[in-house]
């Protein structure tokens, strides 16, 4: 028997998942438009590979990201690139940043897989780098790479877990694609317990998908999988969660401010255990996914398989259209997705859920209490904060406090939020407050910086002063030979008699602004040397004293 | 199609502030109806005027303070400091005694602290303890339980009673009064009486002071309803009971003839109303669970030590307000360990 461990706090909240899980999985068509937005993690655009007027196959590489984190992007239909221009980005500010754009053409012309079916025979950097080739990031919403996750360099992992305990209401994509595509999900893990070198999984899943279940107790004992252990969890949210999910499933936690290798632990979404299986075995680069369209703003809720770079506006045309109610539209679940602006955005990679709720079925304005500490918020936290602490000290802008109280550690779940009975947006003010946190520690850094760059400037001149110290005694132990101490004498005299005004402040000059780079000529710094110093080292030391 | 968006969580809240105190008024019935049973209807009228007045001087003061007032009073807050003030009342004392502490209680108490969620002190005790230091006769002259009074005053006879503090029909107003059980037994044994002496008397029941051990039930029966509702952390309730019922313990089997029984604190005073309904105040109780259960530990030791040899019969009062100066210091030591970090 499998012991589960719990998380502090939790909610129980109405599931509202047979909105969208009793209709079959459907295949989107191929949009008239696709939309790549070339924004990628660390704020920089990916690089264009493609230029308006070229024709793209599906699976082409249409955009280079820099460095491991930030995978290729794929076109995930053929067409022609009809523009490469700002489009609103999936964001609350509907902030607008390059996207390329195709117009498809209804071919759906592929570029020939490399389908490579037996992996057994990769290594595991080969393995990593055709996920990281295959444009694969984690399809639970973070979005982050998977390649890079895969790699968790020195620490030791014994296990790998994989997250279908789709704990957010409405959302049932995994839930979905567990029922319809059981074997890509256990291929896929295979594959990812190959890459990292772990001979344990866990299989989380939440006890309100009987049928998930099911297809993967089926398809575990029709192969051999005894590996993988498929462990059901209370439904409760946030056990989706990473954090909560290593707890429930591994007793262990991610330490803070740590990642959950640390704990001996990778975690994936199953969504992304398939998207691997596509990638390694049938040479499928990540462009398509399931989708949940739900809410009572929507005719037909169910889940799609569609496109990356399908607009909102299309899936939910598919999906029978907006319902006279629609009002809110959200990307992800109630408690932690977006409320977007518009319709017009694409779904991209992270894209699991298309909510559009009807009237009343969310929350309107809140009008805010004062807090009475009821402590409901301390109760339900899955981290175990003090919210009510918090909350005060985050209003207050006490933000050493509310470091000191943790707030680094909330994962923003929601859930103070929501039971609070003064109606207090609590995520508001933590998340306005982490981001002054934020910006406060790259101050610190900042100015840390600056002092070790001062630091380091002071032990040089040091190091110089020394050395030219010594310089100056070898010289003399040099010139103490006895003939040539007249000839110097007379020359110093001379040349004294030359400059009479400036030979005096040439020395302090030279030991205020030493430079490393010049050499010290023989003869010691004179006029030329003095005055290079003058003109650039006020510059150089510019920052180190301010 | 454009949208209007909001911030996440997007699902509405469940519960509210309003219908929290609505429950804990709701819940205070058992204890309230076991007042008017064993000691008439003084107990009403002494909530009406205490409600009356804590509205009015949470509107006065709203308005003062430039605060919306409709919300302000919509909370239900200021009607539950009114209504436990009322409930720990003699049921005749004079009806100033309710003006004045309801008034002390919300003007003082709660709205010069900045109003609901502000305040240090639980207000309702801010105002008893100013009712009881200034006015100590009109503030221990209680009745006599239903069972053994001369007496039995109807609303009118407690209206006459409170309001021109005059007797029924001819009585004399003095001859109505008593004191109640903790008192007595404070007298008496500072008289040298033994404890089987003094529970001889009729004023004693076979669990504590004669009607007392009922509104105490009835208010434990409200409190645990609480509990169940979750409106109330356990921890605090289970605290207070435990170590008063501890140490009460402990000196009853130590001299069984100078304190009474562990039953007797229990089910005797303010100790039920105290622990699920004062102690419990959010605002001004620590709000970490261990912190819940050293606060509510301390407020029953502090009750037992004040009953047994402080200078009043009762001290539910006086324990939740020192403890409440201590609730800020509790809360910082006993911050529960944050997932991920160091066991």
């Amino acid at each position: 028997m499998f012991t589960l461990h719990r998380f502090h706090g939790g909610l129980h909240l109405n599931a509202h998942k047979e909105d969208s899980s009793l209709a079959p999985l459907a295949t989107a068509p191929v949009p008239p438009r696709l939309i790549f937005p070339l924004q990628q993690r660390g704020g920089q655009n990916a690089q264009s590979l493609v230029e308006v007027g070229d024709h793209v196959r599906k699976g082409q590489v249409i955009a280079q990201g820099e460095g491991p984190m930030n995978p290729p992007i794929h076109a995930s239909s053929s067409g022609v690139v009809s523009a490469i221009e700002p489009r609103p980005l999936p964001h609350p500010s509907g902030l607008a940043d390059l996207a390329i754009v195709i117009d498809t053409d209804g071919e759906d012309l592929a570029l020939e897989a490399e389908a490579r079916p037996d992996y057994r025979r990769l290594a595991p950097d080969e393995l990593r780098r055709i996920i990281f080739e295959a444009g694969i990031v984690g399809l639970g919403g973070a979005a982050f790479s998977t390649a890079v996750k895969t790699d968790p360099g020195h620490r030791a992992i014994d296990t790998l877990i994989l997250n279908g305990a789709e704990c957010e209401p409405y959302i049932t994509c995994d839930d979905s694609l567990l029922r319809n595509f059981p074997l890509e999900v256990l291929e896929g893990a295979r594959i990812l317990m190959r890459v990292l070198g772990v001979e344990r999984c866990l299989l989380g899943i939440e006890d309100d998908m009987p049928e998930a279940i099911r297809a993967l107790r089926e398809t575990q004992q029709a192969g051999d999988y005894a590996d993988i252990d498929v462990v059901t969890v209370p439904a409760l949210y946030p056990s989706g969660g990473e954090k909560q999910l290593i707890r429930i499933l591994t007793g262990r936690e991610v330490p803070t401010r740590g990642i959950p290798a640390d704990a001996g632990v990778v975690c994936q979404n199953v969504g992304t255990a398939a998207a691997v299986y596509r990638a390694v075995v049938r040479g499928e680069p990540l462009i398509e996914r399931i989708v949940t369209v739900t809410g009572q703003g929507v005719k037909n809720p169910g889940n799609w398989l569609v496109r990356i770079g399908t607009p909102i506006a299309d899936l939910v045309r598919y999906a029978g259209g907006y319902s006279g109610t629609a009002e809110r539209l959200i990307l992800g679940g109630p408690m932690m997705g977006i409320a977007l602006p518009s319709d017009a955005l694409p779904l991209v990679k992270a894209a699991n859920c298309v909510l559009v709720t009807g009237r009343g079925e969310t929350t309107g304005p809140k009008e805010a209490l004062p807090c009475i500490r009821c402590g409901a918020c301390a109760e339900v936290c899955p981290v175990n904060l003090l919210p009510q602490q918090l909350y005060w000290y985050s209003r207050a802008d006490n933000l050493q406090r509310a470091e000191e109280y943790q707030l680094a550690d909330c994962i923003e779940c929601g859930c103070c939020d929501y039971v609070c009975p003064s109606h207090i947006p609590l995520v508001q003010y933590f998340r306005a407050a982490k981001g002054e946190l934020v910006a406060k520690q790259r101050e610190r850094s900042k100015a840390d910086h600056a002092r070790e760059r001062f630091e380091a400037r002071q032990a040089r001149k040091e190091r110089e002063k020394q050395e030219r110290a010594e310089a100056a005694q070898r010289k003399k132990a040099a010139l103490a030979k006895p003939d040539a101490s007249e000839i110097q004498d007379a020359i110093a005299r001379a040349k004294a008699r030359k400059h009479p005004l400036e030979s005096a402040p040439t020395a302090p000059r030279h030991e205020r602004f030493p430079h490393p780079e010049v050499p010290h000529p023989e003869g010691e710094g004179e006029q030329g040397c003095s005055d290079f110093h003058v003109d650039e080292s006020p510059k150089a030391q510019e920052p180190a004293e301010n | 199609m454009r949208f209007n968006t909001a911030p996440a969580p997007h699902l509405a809240p469940t519960g509210s502030t309003r219908r929290i105190m609505q429950w804990v008024l709701l819940a205070m019935a058992p204890g309230i109806a076991a007042q008017l049973w064993q000691f008439g209807p003084g107990v009403l009228i002494h909530l009406a005027l205490a409600v009356a007045t804590a509205l009015l001087a949470e509107s006065a003061m709203l308005r003062l303070r430039a605060q919306p007032s409709r919300a302000g009073l919509s909370d239900w807050s200021a009607a539950l400091t009114a209504a436990l003030l009322a409930a720990s009342l003699p049921p005749i004392a004079p009806w100033w005694i309710t003006v004045f502490g309801a008034l002390f209680a919300i003007v003082i108490g709660k709205q010069l602290y900045g109003g609901l969620g502000y305040n240090p002190f639980n207000p309702a005790m801010v105002g008893y303890a100013i009712l009881l230091i200034s006015f100590p006769k009109a503030m221990t002259a209680w009745l006599p339980p239903t069972d053994i009074a001369t007496a039995h005053l109807g609303l009118s006879d407690a209206w006459h009673a409170i309001v021109n503090r005059t007797g029924p029909e001819g009585a004399s107003f003095d001859a109505l009064a008593m004191a109640t059980p903790l008192d007595t037994l404070k007298t008496q044994l500072g008289l040298g009486r033994t404890m089987d002496e003094i529970q001889s008397a009729a004023l004693f029941g076979a669990l504590a002071g004669k009607g007392w051990q009922w509104v105490n039930l009835g208010y434990l029966a409200g409190g645990l309803w609480l509990l169940r509702r979750g409106l109330i952390a356990w921890q605090i309730p289970a605290g207070f009971l435990a170590a008063l019922g501890a140490s009460s313990l402990g000196f009853f089997l130590l001299e069984p003839q100078s304190y009474p029984t562990p039953l007797f604190h229990l089910l005797g005073g303010a100790t039920m109303l105290g622990a699920f309904f004062i102690a419990t105040d959010p605002v001004t109780a620590s709000t970490t669970p261990k912190g819940r259960l050293i606060y509510g530990a301390l407020i029953g030791s502090l009750v037992f030590v004040i009953r047994s040899w402080g200078g009043y019969p009762d001290g539910v009062a006086f324990a939740v307000l020192l403890l409440n100066l201590a609730a800020p210091t509790i809360d910082h030591y006993t911050r529960p360990r944050v997932y991920g970090h160091p066991r």
